[in-house]
């Protein structure tokens, strides 16, 4: 067993960084994940054999560019920030994906649109997984819903950027980044990963030719290839990085779905609707893109219905819809603005939607 | 074709008797790919790209050299220069080569960049990482205005300077005045070496050689930022030819981006 630590989510995030091998973190602080950049600044020129860069840019602007030149330095790089935060990242997150560059960028999500609230929330679902920035591409999304899945998704996250050359994100939001749990932290990884980055621009040397780093191909011959390369090798994330977890499906009439915090909320809101005597299942998407399409599509003919539960105005939801493709009702129940549902007025909203004249 | 080119009454010279190391006046330098330039006739990008080349070439420092182009006329500066290079968003390159140099300290790292690039869109990221220090060389083109979209006012446009965004002359009143950034990022203590320089004359093309070389000599020695501006030309853009260009550059740019050293290293200078 690894050693096991009480700490905030942001906290565990920050020590899984500097456990997987993390070459550099910049960062820009935002509420509510300060502690990320505060943790690493504290804890690294406390730590032998442990040379990680740790800087605090100038803006979100700054930092996902200094990502671009560390990451295309062949080093595992990383930032993190929240909404608006995350927003000014788009632009460098495009070119990122563009030059397919392996990376973690981790969004704390708090409430918006705009300057918006530092409470929890889940807002920028269709951001992180519809691209976000300009043209046509995708990151890898994982969603963590406890302070566990805050360390171990950072090692996970690096891995799956290393092994597609993609970059990857963590979408959790306030809470999750707040709370503290107990949490088992996994053993030193080996600095930069594992993978060879032979690509990467580290000087030519006589035995090979120039690396060059680009997301420009004037060319629309060659841009529309690159095009078609990135697809394939979305399909291929789809069709093998799918994750998600399931609660009590074996026999569920109902379904709630979720994630992050949501899901924590759902799982409740199984349990106490089992008390009732309602047969009620959860299926938690843990990655967001790829989406667990199939695992929707397969229970859309055995169940009565779906209740996806957000902290939005209905994200997800729409791609629960394209999955089931019609063959069940789904129904919506969120809160926005930083205000978390509780589990007794989702239960509430489940038997109003789905009980009602029965 | 006939072996023999050179033929006197005594002696026959073969081709390879004549192309001899110590007969050779100038070489293109093999960190310069063989692709030909997409620059306009005159401009003085090609000149400055082959400076920073020979450079290279000459310090055998190929395999540290990494480089960062910008968005704007040098964007494809990649496909010339002959070593590891990296393309950065409009105005990033120098948070692309602080990514860069963090993680790799070893390596000698540059960005180069146009006036629009580094001096408007870029300005945040070009004062910060001067300001922090990072040991990179940052080269300016500043040739006073947009070139890639074809003739707008750049933040070096000089007072009463007609662009297609100013085509009456640039009026400060409205547009604000040309940023003399170098003058600027001269007082921050990070910088280590800033200097102004052009390309217009042969001479000038000498001077900017060796304030290129000191750079990479101060790269080598982790001094700090080093910031060579390079007055340059647009004949294109400026609806001149080169010729005509390069005297705009002498009588009309110079006098208000006066060439030489803004800050020299402190040793050097006692």
């Amino acid at each position: 067993m690894g050693e096991l630590r009480l700490m905030k989510g942001n906290e565990a995030l920050a020590e899984a960084a500097i456990r997987s091998g993390c070459d550099a973190y910049f960062g820009y602080p935002i509420t509510p994940q300060s502690e990320v950049l505060e943790y690493l600044s504290r804890e690294v020129p406390k730590r032998e054999n442990i040379n990680m860069v740790v800087l605090q840019a100038e803006s979100e602007i700054a930092s996902i560019n200094m990502i671009y030149g560390a990451a295309g330095a062949g080093k595992r790089a990383m930032t993190s920030s929240s909404s608006p935060g995350i927003s000014l990242m788009q632009e460098g997150l495009s070119y990122i994906a563009a030059a397919e560059l392996p990376c973690l960028v981790v969004n704390i999500n708090r409430g918006g649109p705009g300057l918006g609230t530092i409470q929890p929330a889940q807002g920028d679902y269709f951001q992180a997984t519809k691209g976000g920035g300009h043209g046509d591409y995708k990151l890898i999304v994982l969603a963590p819903s406890s302070v566990q899945e805050m360390a171990d998704f950072v090692r996970l996250g690096f891995d799956l950027a290393d092994k597609y050359r993609n970059p990857v994100m963590i979408l959790a939001d306030g809470a999750i980044g707040q709370m503290m749990e107990k949490v088992e932290l996994f053993e030193q990884q080996p600095k930069s990963g594992t993978i060879p980055k032979p690509w990467a621009t580290t000087g030519k040397t006589k035995d090979r030719e120039r690396n060059i780093i680009t997301s420009l191909h004037i060319d629309p011959k060659e841009m529309e290839k690159i095009n078609l390369r990135l697809q394939e090798k979305y399909r291929e994330i789809e069709e093998k990085e799918v994750r998600y977890e399931l609660f009590k499906m074996e026999d569920a009439e109902y379904v709630l779905t979720g994630y992050g915090l949501g899901a924590r909320i759902c799982k409740k809101v199984v349990e106490l609707g089992r008390e009732k005597g309602y047969k009620l299942g959860l299926i938690r998407p843990i990655t967001l893109f790829p989406f667990p399409k199939k695992v929707f599509a397969e229970i859309a003919n055995k169940v009565k219905g779906i209740l996806d539960v957000e902290m939005n105005a209905g994200q997800m939801v729409e791609d629960v819809k394209l999955s089931v493709e019609g063959k069940t009702r789904v129904e919506f129940y969120g809160r926005m603005g930083g205000i978390i549902p509780t589990p007794e007025e989702v239960l509430e909203h489940f038997e109003k939607t789905f009980l009602k004249g029965e | 074709m006939d072996e023999t080119i050179v033929k006197t009454e005594e002696q026959e010279f073969l081709e390879e008797d004549i192309c001899v190391e110590e007969n050779l006046v100038y070489r293109k330098p093999k960190t310069l790919t063989d692709l030909d330039l997409h620059y306009c006739p005159g401009c003085g990008h090609g000149v400055v790209h082959r400076l920073l080349m020979e450079v290279v070439e000459e310090m055998d420092i190929q395999d540290k050299v990494i480089g960062v182009a910008p968005v704007g006329c040098a964007v494809f500066a990649y496909n010339y220069m002959n070593i590891d290079m990296q393309e950065a968003a409009h105005g990033r390159a120098t948070a692309v080569a602080t990514g860069i140099i963090r993680v790799l300290p070893d390596k000698l790292v540059f960005t180069y960049q146009g006036d629009g690039d580094l001096a408007a869109i870029g300005t945040a990221e070009t004062i910060h990482t001067c300001n922090r220090g990072e040991n990179i060389l940052i080269v300016f083109i500043n040739n006073a205005v947009y070139g890639m979209t074809s003739g707008q006012m750049a933040p070096t446009t000089l007072p009463g300077m007609k662009t297609t965004t100013t085509p009456f002359g640039r009026d400060v009143k409205m547009t604000g005045y040309p940023l003399k950034i170098t003058d600027l990022v001269a007082q921050l203590p990070g910088t280590y070496y800033v200097t102004r320089q052009a390309v217009n004359t042969a001479g000038n093309v000498r001077k900017t050689k060796k304030a290129i070389q000191k750079a990479f000599q101060y790269l080598q020695q982790k001094k700090g930022t080093c910031f060579i501006e390079i007055v340059s030309n647009c004949p294109s853009n400026w609806k001149m030819t080169p010729v005509e260009a390069n005297k705009y550059v002498e009588e009309v740019l110079i006098p208000f981006y006066p060439l030489g050293d803004i800050k020299v290293p402190k040793e050097e200078n006692s």
